[in-house]
């Protein structure tokens, strides 16, 4: 219902500023065309922003928590590869360091945009790589709260969008953007995502389950800019509002432009990685 | 001897443990550094549920037993070298067969661009299958392990890798023989006749210190990934003979020439697998090939754990002239369920079933980490429907449970 109410009042404004400019419109036609525009236009300013960090190393710590408050943890290294192709998505690869029992254990992804990633996987006791399915979009990744897809999925051709208003968020001036996922095997019917309209940074996403029905709300926090352009966030708070359980990322210091190539994100080079 | 050689491993494990004692959970000295230093102890329960077959073995039904590894890793700052050494060593309380020390790594490798040469002993593995690993031939068995075969000792090689952006091409020189580890006389899951391994017969002249080699080509086409590789050498798998006391069990190691191939289809929920190879044996040359699938579903019972249903044939049509195998017309059959949970919890059980002589070897294994150091492992080994003169006939007593309780460091 409330949703509604705020798309009427968008509907109105924009009826009043045409009338104001003396524009014959057809409303229904470029209301939602607009909409659309405007949404995929905020996104691609967020995801641009972004554009020509080439490569990027950081070490993180994931907290998992469950409705108890029993925790564990699990650190990683994350690297990632741009690709500039904006049509095809970036390759990123996963080492983990702790447990002590999956150390080395790597996950090498070839995002692409609606057709399904490559994925391979490294299993250090056997030293075995195996192709995986990435059909498994909307599993847990290593028992978290954060999904495969929430981790490959920022891609901005990976969704639909459309805006819905701007509204304040902590300090901040946020648009407040409804995304629909593109590809198969979502767990997700909507996403609705605030971007702050200064830096163009995500500050929290709120996921919708295959039911509709509110299940996760995404905080990004503890941003900091590298080279005087890239924003970081440095702490990520997913929490799951239906089970009670939530999982921390917490990042360390970004490394950008480390020399990675495309031969450092190859299945054949898994087993020497440590 | 046999005190000695068991004297020596209960000193290494005393090693380990005080090593790890020393470094003990904290492991700052190793973080952030480039010399990485990390290990396990592992205590493992064997319980037997029937009393051995074979006369000497031991009448115990309960086996204890202590494996230690060590890893120590090192990586030059501009990441162009690295150096692994690994040791490992078991002490077993009733096998002193099993009681065994194995240097599983032990190399240094050099990476310039689009090559790496490595020289020193390492484990590869080649294939895509799960219930036999045909196409995996680099490195020789430790089979006293575990008779899954999936334990490998170290093999000394000089390799040289080059990664194309049309895949990677890999050549081995492989200049000395590991010969596979067998159960003792004490020792359970072994065959009427110990194994008389000091003295192995080899078809080539230059016995262990025959010079194999083997190149590998491996890829990704889509959905598909790719593997071709050729063997020249000596044969991991020993051919059983007969000793000249008429009692032993002589191991034959003959010569062999192969080449093979191992494809994976990913698709979907779908892994289409496949492994090939014409082997040029002892005697004739055959055919062997192990094809199935594997289907996943995901998030099964509304939560975060999944399914995976697993089949695979398994077909072979080597002579009894040959090195045997039990894999020549047998179908797999398993499950894996991965919990998703926060201790990774997993179950995997199957069962292969001959399909002329029905004997079938029931398999389970499960593991949860217990506290962030510490991980359990439950193994079930059951063989069934099994007449004399059939491939796990020997064994057929030595169905077991086994716990295993893992600390890392």
């Amino acid at each position: 219902m409330s949703l509604i109410k705020k798309y009427i009042v968008d509907i109105r404004l924009i009826v009043f500023i045409s009338a104001l400019l003396g524009i014959q419109l057809d409303i229904n036609t470029v209301l939602a065309e607009s909409l659309e525009e405007k949404g995929f236009n905020l996104a691609a300013r967020s995801d641009r922003s972004d554009r020509g960090f080439g490569d990027s190393e950081t070490e993180m710590t994931m907290i998992l928590r469950n409705a108890a408050g029993k925790s564990a943890s699990r650190t990683l290294r994350f690297t990632t590869l741009e690709v500039p192709d904006e049509s095809i998505g970036d390759k990123s690869l996963i080492l983990f360091s702790t447990p002590r029992d999956i150390e080395g254990t790597a996950l090498l992804s070839h995002a692409k945009m609606l057709a399904p990633d490559n994925q391979w996987l490294y299993l250090p006791a056997l030293k075995r790589v195996k192709r995986i399915s990435s059909k498994n979009k909307s599993g847990p990744f290593v028992g978290s709260e954060f999904a495969f897809e929430d981790f490959t999925a920022s891609e901005l051709n990976k969704f639909k969008y459309s805006y819905l208003k701007q509204e304040v968020c902590e300090n901040l001036t946020c648009d407040v953007i409804e995304r629909t996922p593109l590809y198969d095997n979502s767990g997700y019917t909507k996403q609705i995502a605030w971007v702050d309209s200064t830096d163009y940074q995500l500050r929290k996403i709120e996921f919708y389950d295959r039911k509709g029905s509110l299940l996760k709300e995404l905080i990004f926090e503890d941003y900091r800019i590298y080279e005087e352009k890239y924003w970081r966030p440095h702490r990520l708070v997913m929490k799951n509002l239906q089970t009670k359980k939530s999982s921390d990322l917490v990042y360390g210091e970004y490394k950008f432009k480390v020399g990675l190539t495309d031969i450092d994100f190859v299945k054949g080079r898994l087993p020497g990685l440590r | 001897m046999k005190d000695s050689s068991c004297l020596i491993l209960k000193f290494l494990l005393l090693g380990l443990i005080g090593l790890y004692a020393l470094i003990g959970t904290d492991n700052t000295i190793a973080d952030n550094q480039e010399l990485d230093i990390r290990g396990n102890v592992a205590f493992q329960l064997r319980g037997f549920t029937q009393d051995a077959l074979w006369a000497d073995q031991n009448s115990s039904d309960v086996e204890s037993s202590i494996s230690g590894e060590w890893e120590v890793r090192w990586r030059s700052e501009d990441n162009s070298q690295r150096v692994s050494f690994i040791p490992f060593a078991r002490w077993d309380e009733n096998d002193d067969k099993r009681s065994h020390f194995d240097l599983r790594e032990a190399y240094w490798a050099y990476k310039n661009g689009e090559i790496e040469l490595l020289f020193g002993v390492n484990r590869i593995f080649w294939g895509v299958t799960e219930s036999v690993h045909l196409v995996d031939v680099i490195n020789q068995t430790d089979l006293v392990e575990d008779l899954d075969q999936e334990d490998k000792l170290g093999q000394p090689m000089i390799s040289l890798a080059l990664q194309k952006d049309w895949g990677l091409l890999s050549f081995y020189l492989l200049p000395y023989f590991r010969e596979r580890s067998f159960p003792g006389v004490n020792g359970r899951l072994r065959a009427e006749s110990p194994v008389d391994a000091d003295n192995a017969k080899y078809e080539s002249g230059n016995k262990r210190k025959h010079l194999d080699f083997a190149l590998r080509y491996s890829h990704y086409f889509g959905d598909i990934d790719l593997g071709l590789h050729y063997f020249n050498g000596t044969n991991r798998d020993p051919r059983l003979g007969v000793g000249a006391n008429n009692s032993d069990v002589v191991l034959n190691y003959d010569q062999i020439e192969q080449i093979g191939l191992d494809l994976q289809y990913t698709r979907g929920s779908w892994l289409w697998k496949l492994e090939s190879f014409v082997r040029d044996g002892y005697e004739e040359s055959f055919f062997a090939s192990i094809a199935g699938f594997e289907y996943t579903f995901y998030q099964v019972f509304e939560g975060a754990g999944d399914v995976g249903v697993l089949l695979e044939y398994q077909y072979d049509n080597r002579s009894s002239y040959e090195a045997a195998t039990s894999a020549d017309n047998d179908v797999f059959i398993g499950a894996r369920w991965v919990l998703n949970n926060m201790q990774d919890g997993s179950i995997l059980a199957g069962v292969v079933v001959d399909n002329k002589t029905s004997e079938a070897f029931y398999s389970i294994e499960a593991e949860s980490r217990l506290k962030e150091d510490v991980v359990l492992e439950l193994q079930v080994r059951l063989i069934a429907h099994s007449e004399p003169g059939e491939s796990f006939h020997p064994f057929s007593r030595d169905n077991y449970i086994q716990l295993q309780i893992n600390r890392f460091f």
